[in-house]
């Protein structure tokens, strides 16, 4: 039968990334960029932590303990930095040059799926493994961590308290990213930037600020997904293009939220186990294929899901109205 | 910067500016000196030299393309003077941002509504401003002000569901919520119908009596001499005087605004031997939404005729022209086009290829010229190959002729552009409305379509378009006209059909209707009998 309680989990552990990924690009997409290098920033944000923990612990020979506090904050800030970085690079290439914002965003994709091969590869290499993975186990521990009590609550415990710290984090920033969206006065101002810069400007808003600031702070926020893959999902273990294709899902579920972070923390579950169903799904030795099929399942329903919206013409429910726009106030 | 430090050690000219003119008893809200504004070559101001006194409505006039718009622009702090100095309440500011212009009082209500769509009224007018988002403590301030001036808002209505009254309404109430004493309107009454437009003026003058400064952009004459006290003149970018509006005219005010000497008579020749060119029965037409559009409407257009039609907007004008253009399909109805012989075919059903294909030569200026009539990002030769480019067997596209055609246009019709290989966007409305008339009546057409032909263009470049109109109906064309302003329509159509809602309200002869008769028709269906 099918196995709920083990299968919840694996899903939100799916989902997270996913998460962050989507609501990092929601906020940006508000501000009308259009960021399509999100994979990549995903990429960076996760070789950035894992650079981090790995001279981490490499400062700390095997058998000696990690103070879990540097654990956790070293990799997090050298994330954070990484898609800063990338998210500045991006915003300079389209707000303050006014480049194309598809075209930016792929190169941004390209170039940071290269630089995490890149540096992953270099970092496998130093460390000299057999294998073509760099295990940051010890580091992993301390992301990992559950509450303590967590294994005493029988199946409440397991689908609701059995993850690291990084999950809670993803899921209040996605539910407080709808807060500030749709009831503060900033919220207010980013949606009037993306949907129309010059009313924006013509009212007072600093549109340049409110791109550079909500695209950034995107980016910030996939970046985490990237470091929660690895250090949690994935146990610490690097390995060169095992991210995959999430990024490219995580954009695809802004469109499948409509734009709305709250939801998108239930709709990253749900593609999270979409995502790993056919590992589930009972196929029998014979009908191996349907596997195949099965791992389909998140892309097919990404395309349903575009159909339908695109379908449904309420005017709220459209992308910014200027989302994928340059915006030049002098322009005649 | 030496500029602006020139500006600080001379602060104490504006000073006496303000004495000199409080000795006539009125105070100068705004006081601009040798301001000048160039967008790359283009001199768009000339050392502009403009006094707003409180308590007065300036009407600002000029050709299209004249910098009435961007000297405003410069008030409202959308653009920043190269040169020049700008004084508020008599000292000396710089207005960097809107957020400045705000600060300072000065408001402005942009010709393009500076709304978003997706948010409500309330929202729209607290764009911008600081502080804790206080939806409530806002709708109050809101019903406040509405009450105060007499205006109905529904603060929580969303912008789209809006029409452009009411929009229009919210920038306004948007400009005075943030306190502003200087109010600019550019072009406002543009897309109103007449009570609108009246509604709209009696506001602006309470806010007068209430001892607001008012600068108003528009082209339509009566509306200066009902409205304003003082008009401005702007010409090529420079200033070129005012005058109090008592003391002058329409025609001196068109002179002054062009230079030399215009007419304002548009003529009204006698149809020549007019036979039925376009028939047009139970027409009915629903939008996409499944909105009735055109209800039941039936009528005949003759060649050598000009029919008006009149409606409040988004009555149906639109459809009505698209759906004789083959853009537009119809639920019921048919429309026939009766060629010289007094054979009949059928339009409907057919796409403007197959109507081409039929010999059936219609020409269509569109309401939304750079959406449906140019390519705004191609230049003025490459729009005129829009309509010529199926010709000819190579598979080159010929660019001879429609070169030819585009030097012809811009010679004819006297079109400012630096050349015919300068993109279409980049003209001012005027002379777009210009390229795409020209391009229209060269394929010698037997039926032309024009919808708000000279919406947005100043009163020559009207005169221009309107003689071009007559010269096509001199020539047997039959033209249907949609117009805004009762006027113009009273004085160019033969015959005028008012459109109410979709239907068709009465049709009216030209020459012996009267603006309140239409006006009555065009907000109830047969206007007199229901109307009382």
């Amino acid at each position: 039968m099918f196995d709920l309680v083990a299968f919840i989990p694996r899903a939100v552990g799916q989902g997270i990334p996913l998460m962050c990924g989507s609501t990092g690009e929601t906020i940006t997409q508000k501000s009308g960029n259009l960021n399509l290098g999100i994979p990549g920033v995903m990429y960076v944000g996760a070789i950035s932590g894992v650079i981090g923990a790995f001279y981490y612990e490499k400062s700390i020979p095997e058998p000696g303990t990690l103070n879990p506090f540097l654990a956790i904050t070293i990799p997090l800030l050298s994330c954070l930095l990484g898609s800063l970085l990338m998210g500045l690079l991006y915003c300079f290439l389209t707000v303050s040059l006014r480049a194309n914002q598809n075209v930016t965003g792929l190169a941004m994709t390209t170039f940071g799926v290269g630089f995490g091969n890149f540096f992953g590869g270099s970092l496998i290499k130093i460390s000299g493994a057999d294998i073509p993975s760099i295990a940051l186990s010890r580091t992993s521990l301390c992301f990992s961590k559950s509450l303590p009590f967590a294994n005493n609550l029988g199946w409440f415990g397991k689908i609701f308290l059995s993850y690291g710290f990084l999950a809670y984090v993803a899921i209040i920033l996605s539910f407080v990213a709808s807060f500030i969206i749709k009831r503060t006065r900033p919220g207010l101002h980013l949606r009037a930037v993306g949907e129309s810069p010059t009313t924006a400007d013509a009212a007072g808003i600093n549109v340049i600020a409110y791109k550079y600031i909500a695209t950034c702070v995107g980016c910030m926020i996939a970046g985490l997904g990237g470091l929660y893959y690895v250090m949690d999902y994935a146990c610490g273990v690097w390995s060169n293009d095992a991210f995959g294709d999430r990024g490219w899902l995580a954009i695809a579920l802004v469109i499948f939220t409509i734009w709305r972070p709250n939801v998108g923390v239930f709709a990253s579950i749900f593609f999270g186990g979409l995502y790993i169903l056919y590992l589930y799904l009972p196929t029998g030795m014979d009908h191996m294929e349907y596997k195949e099929l099965y791992k389909m399942i998140p892309y097919v329903v990404t395309l349903i899901v575009l159909v339908i919206t695109s379908m449904r013409n309420k005017r709220e429910n459209q992308p910014p109205e200027s989302l994928g726009l340059p915006y030049f106030r002098e322009e005649r | 910067m030496v500029k602006y430090l020139g500006n600080v050690l001379f602060g104490h000219f504006p000073n006496f500016f303000s004495e000199e003119t409080s000795l006539e008893a009125k105070v100068a809200a705004v006081q601009m000196r040798n301001v000048t504004k160039t967008f790359g070559s283009v001199i768009a101001n000339d050392k502009v030299d403009l006094d707003i006194y409180k308590g007065e409505i300036l009407a600002l006039l000029g050709e299209n393309g004249s910098g009435k718009t961007t000297l405003m622009n410069m008030l409202s702090g959308i653009y920043f003077p190269d040169d020049g100095q700008i004084f508020i309440n008599g000292k000396e500011v710089v207005i960097a941002s809107p957020k400045d212009a705000f600060s300072l009082g000065i408001g402005m209500v942009h010709q393009h509504f500076k709304l978003v769509d997706v948010l409500s009224a309330a929202e729209n007018i607290i764009l911008g401003l600081p502080g804790k988002l206080d939806l409530k403590a806002a709708t109050m301030k809101i019903m406040e002000i509405c009450q105060k001036y007499g205006f109905e808002v529904d603060p929580e209505q969303k912008i789209y569901n809006m029409s452009v009254s009411q929009k229009q309404t919210v920038e306004i109430v948007k400009v005075l919520y943030r306190g502003a004493d200087i109010l600019i309107l550019d072009e406002p009454t543009a897309v109103l119908t007449p009570q609108e437009t009246e509604k709209l003026f009696n506001v602006l003058r309470k806010m007068r009596e209430d001892g607001k400064a008012i600068v108003i952009i528009t082209h339509k004459m009566h509306e200066v001499e009902s409205l304003s006290d003082r008009v401005a003149v702007l010409r090529r970018g420079a200033y070129v005087g005012d005058m109090m509006t008592k003391d002058t005219n329409a025609q001196e005010m068109t002179d002054m605004m062009v230079g030399r000497s215009v007419s304002l008579n548009i003529e009204r020749p006698d149809p020549v031997d007019p036979h039925k060119r376009i028939a047009v029965r139970g027409l009915t037409v629903r939008s996409l939404d499944g909105i009735l559009k055109l209800d039941d409407v039936s009528f005949d257009a003759y060649s050598g005729e000009i029919l008006g039609i009149a409606g409040i907007s988004g009555c149906g004008q639109k459809e009505l022209l698209e759906a004789i253009a083959g853009l537009q399909q119809a639920e019921a109805g048919s429309i026939s086009y009766v060629s010289d012989d007094g054979r009949k075919e059928e339009l409907l059903g057919k796409d403007p290829l197959k109507i081409q294909e039929m010999g059936v030569t219609l020409s269509f200026v569109p309401e939304d010229r750079l959406g449906m009539g140019l390519v705004g990002n191609m230049d003025l030769a490459d729009n005129m190959m829009l309509r010529s480019f199926r010709k000819g067997s190579s598979m080159f596209t010929d660019r001879k002729a429609p070169e030819k055609l585009a030097s012809k246009v811009v010679e004819e019709l006297d079109v400012v552009t630096p050349g015919i290989s300068t993109p279409v966007r980049r003209l001012s409305g005027g002379n777009v409305q210009k390229v795409l008339v020209g391009r229209e009546i060269a394929s010698a057409p037997k039926v032309l379509l024009t919808a708000y032909a000279v919406r947005g263009l100043d009163i020559n470049s009207s005169y221009t378009i309107y003689d071009l109109i007559n010269q096509q109906k001199k020539k047997g064309v039959a033209v249907i006209f949609v117009g805004e302003d009762l006027d113009v329509l009273l004085e160019i159509s033969d015959k005028i059909l008012v459109l109410c809602g979709g239907r068709v309200s009465g049709i009216v002869d030209g020459r012996t209707a009267d603006k309140n008769q239409i006006g009555l028709m065009m907000t109830t269906v047969g206007g007199e009998e229901n109307g009382k």
